[in-house]
């Protein structure tokens, strides 16, 4: 049985990666699961300068979910690379760097500074934030600020690069569309959506950022649909994530054109949910006597229904 | 030594009105907790409450890990519902431990803070002087526990039914000020605003202070960044660094 698939010249033993920000820098759960077993590690996003954070509260429990305004805090390049990438060397999983900035020259010098890196084995952008240049437009939801820095961070790496779409806009097919036009070799779908809850007594919201990112199982049916309209319109593998939490789940995204998944919010609640994701995929091949995971990939099938 | 495991409810009751004691049975061996540590346990048995819970170590005993908890919010009231038999998933022990006191010390405890804090009383019988705060003698909860193993226990409610009507921390204030000798260490546990009337009693004073915090977290082990208390040096994380901090350290 093959699980294996291929994220642009990346090869991946299996399917299941981590999502950014819900995993750190591998340690923290090197102690609940074996880390070689993993399809690849996308560490917590990391940014030129370190930084600090949101005050808190940062996260706060939504119903079959969870709403977090971390601020993207992160100790830096130059942190990872001295403190952090030596550890996950010590692995035969691929690291893909998660990254941001806020203005294109910061992506660029971002992608440069881990592009060099050994032991960095692709990139992932993270295009949910503002431009401080452009008005604070964020660029992953405006097409043109999205293909300005997704075709100058192409120019600045010839690592497989990933453009992990913001599902905060109107058309999904079209912000990946983008993406594949302007030079990248896999999205990512989804990040978080945008949400708010209030404190109804103190009439003050829950988050000190007001607003954060929802994730967690009430928002996987968004993230599939994501998947399969983004599957229509492109032709680079998506990794597909949003609200995993068992192998199950990890199938739909599959089937509806993910080439790979991310587990997410998961790992939070169940610190070997990777592993069992991975488990119960391969024990599904089998039980459908599917030999090659990559037959699964966008097989859904569109059948006509008995109107009765 | 795993610190993920399955654990069966051993025993789960009400120790007063809105206090629960949780009895569990760990399935499989798990490392030994220090006082002050604590573990997330599975709240409900669907994705709502989809989170797992901190909860500090209140007692270790024949095998089995035992939680006090007051039912607050939508968490402990999925929690309170778990049976005799139930299987709980535990992660655990986590976090840093209170220093091991050298000698007597002063130990505060506000309301479900004590949960925390009876650790460390057992652990050092007969040396700790009690600071015992809560809203009522209602919540005053494993109050004969507490006279067995602490030196002396000095009790504040909010509304006098138990001990002095007051804040904890004002009768701390005051012996503190009685005092001529060397200021015995600190430990603490209780609610944010408690410590942080503590933080405003010791500011100026020679004693080392050791606080307990408490944070929503979604994850227990680090990685989720959501458990963040401001320090001198920056942002540190409740569930690793802490929960146990040096007072000194809190940017408060």
């Amino acid at each position: 049985m093959n699980l294996s698939v291929k994220i642009g010249s990346l090869t991946l033993k299996n399917p299941v990666m981590t999502a950014s920000g819900t995993f750190g820098y591998g340690e923290e759960y090197s102690e609940f699961i074996d880390l070689d077993r993993l399809g690849a590690i996308v560490v917590k996003g990391l940014s030129v300068v370190p930084r600090e954070g949101n005050p808190t509260p940062r996260v706060v429990e939504t119903p079959s979910g969870m709403l977090n305004a971390i601020g993207l805090q992160n100790i830096g390049i130059e942190a990872f690379l001295r403190d952090k990438l030596p550890f996950l060397r010590r692995f035969s999983t691929p690291v893909i760097a998660n990254f941001f900035g806020d203005s294109v020259e910061e992506y660029v010098s971002a992608a440069e500074q881990l592009s060099g890196a050994e032991g960095v084995h692709a990139l992932e952008m993270n295009i949910s934030c503002p431009n401080k240049q452009a008005g604070w437009i964020v660029f992953g939801t405006d097409p043109k600020a999205m293909e300005q820095v997704v075709r100058a961070v192409r120019k600045a790496t010839t690592l497989p690069l990933i453009v992990k779409l913001s599902p905060n806009v109107t058309s999904i097919g079209r912000m990946a569309k983008v993406a594949e036009e302007s030079g990248a070799d896999a999205v990512s779908i989804m990040n978080t959506i945008t949400g708010m809850v209030i404190d109804v007594k103190r009439r003050i919201p829950v988050l000190a950022n007001c607003t954060g990112g929802l994730s967690g199982p009430a928002i996987r049916p968004i993230a599939v649909r994501m998947v399969w309209e983004a599957y229509k319109c492109i032709s680079i593998p998506i990794i597909g994530m949003g609200g995993i939490m068992n192998a199950q789940d990890a199938l739909e995204f599959l089937i509806a054109g993910a080439r790979a998944v991310a587990v997410g919010t998961a790992n939070f609640v169940n610190p070997s949910a990777t592993v069992e994701v991975i488990e119960g995929i391969g024990h599904y091949l089998l039980d459908e006597e599917i030999p090659d995971i990559n037959d699964l990939i966008g097989s859904l099938k569109m059948v006509p229904r008995m109107q009765s | 030594m795993p610190r993920y495991c399955n654990a069966v409810v051993d025993e789960h009751g009400f120790v007063s009105r809105h206090f629960k004691l949780l009895r569990l049975r760990p399935l499989s061996e798990m490392q030994e907790p220090k006082a002050g540590q604590f573990y997330m346990l599975q709240a409900g048995a669907t994705s709502d409450p989809l989170l797992k819970r901190p909860f500090s170590l209140f007692k270790r005993e024949d095998g089995t890990l035992s939680f006090l908890y007051r039912i607050r919010g939508k968490g402990t009231q999925s929690l309170a519902r778990f049976r005799q038999g139930d299987s709980i998933r535990v992660i655990g022990p986590l976090g840093n431990r209170y220093p091991v006191p050298q000698g007597d010390f002063i130990a505060v405890a506000g309301g479900i803070g004590i949960a925390s804090l009876l650790s460390l009383l057992e652990g050092y019988p007969g040396r700790a002087h009690l600071f015992h705060g809560a809203r009522s003698a209602e919540e005053l909860v494993m109050g004969e526990e507490v006279k067995r193993v602490a030196k002396e226990v000095i009790i504040a409610t909010d509304d006098g039914s138990a001990g002095m009507r007051g804040v904890v921390t004002d009768l701390l204030a005051v012996r503190l000020g009685m005092t001529t000798e060397p200021l015995l260490p600190i430990y603490a546990c209780g609610p944010t605003p408690m410590l942080r009337e503590l933080h405003r009693v010791v500011a100026d004073k020679e004693v080392r202070c050791h606080v307990s915090l408490e944070e929503h977290m979604a994850c227990g082990v680090g990685a989720c960044l959501g458990c963040v208390v401001k320090t001198t040096s920056g942002y540190r994380r409740v569930c690793k660094e802490g929960p146990v901090f040096d007072m000194k350290e809190l940017a408060w």
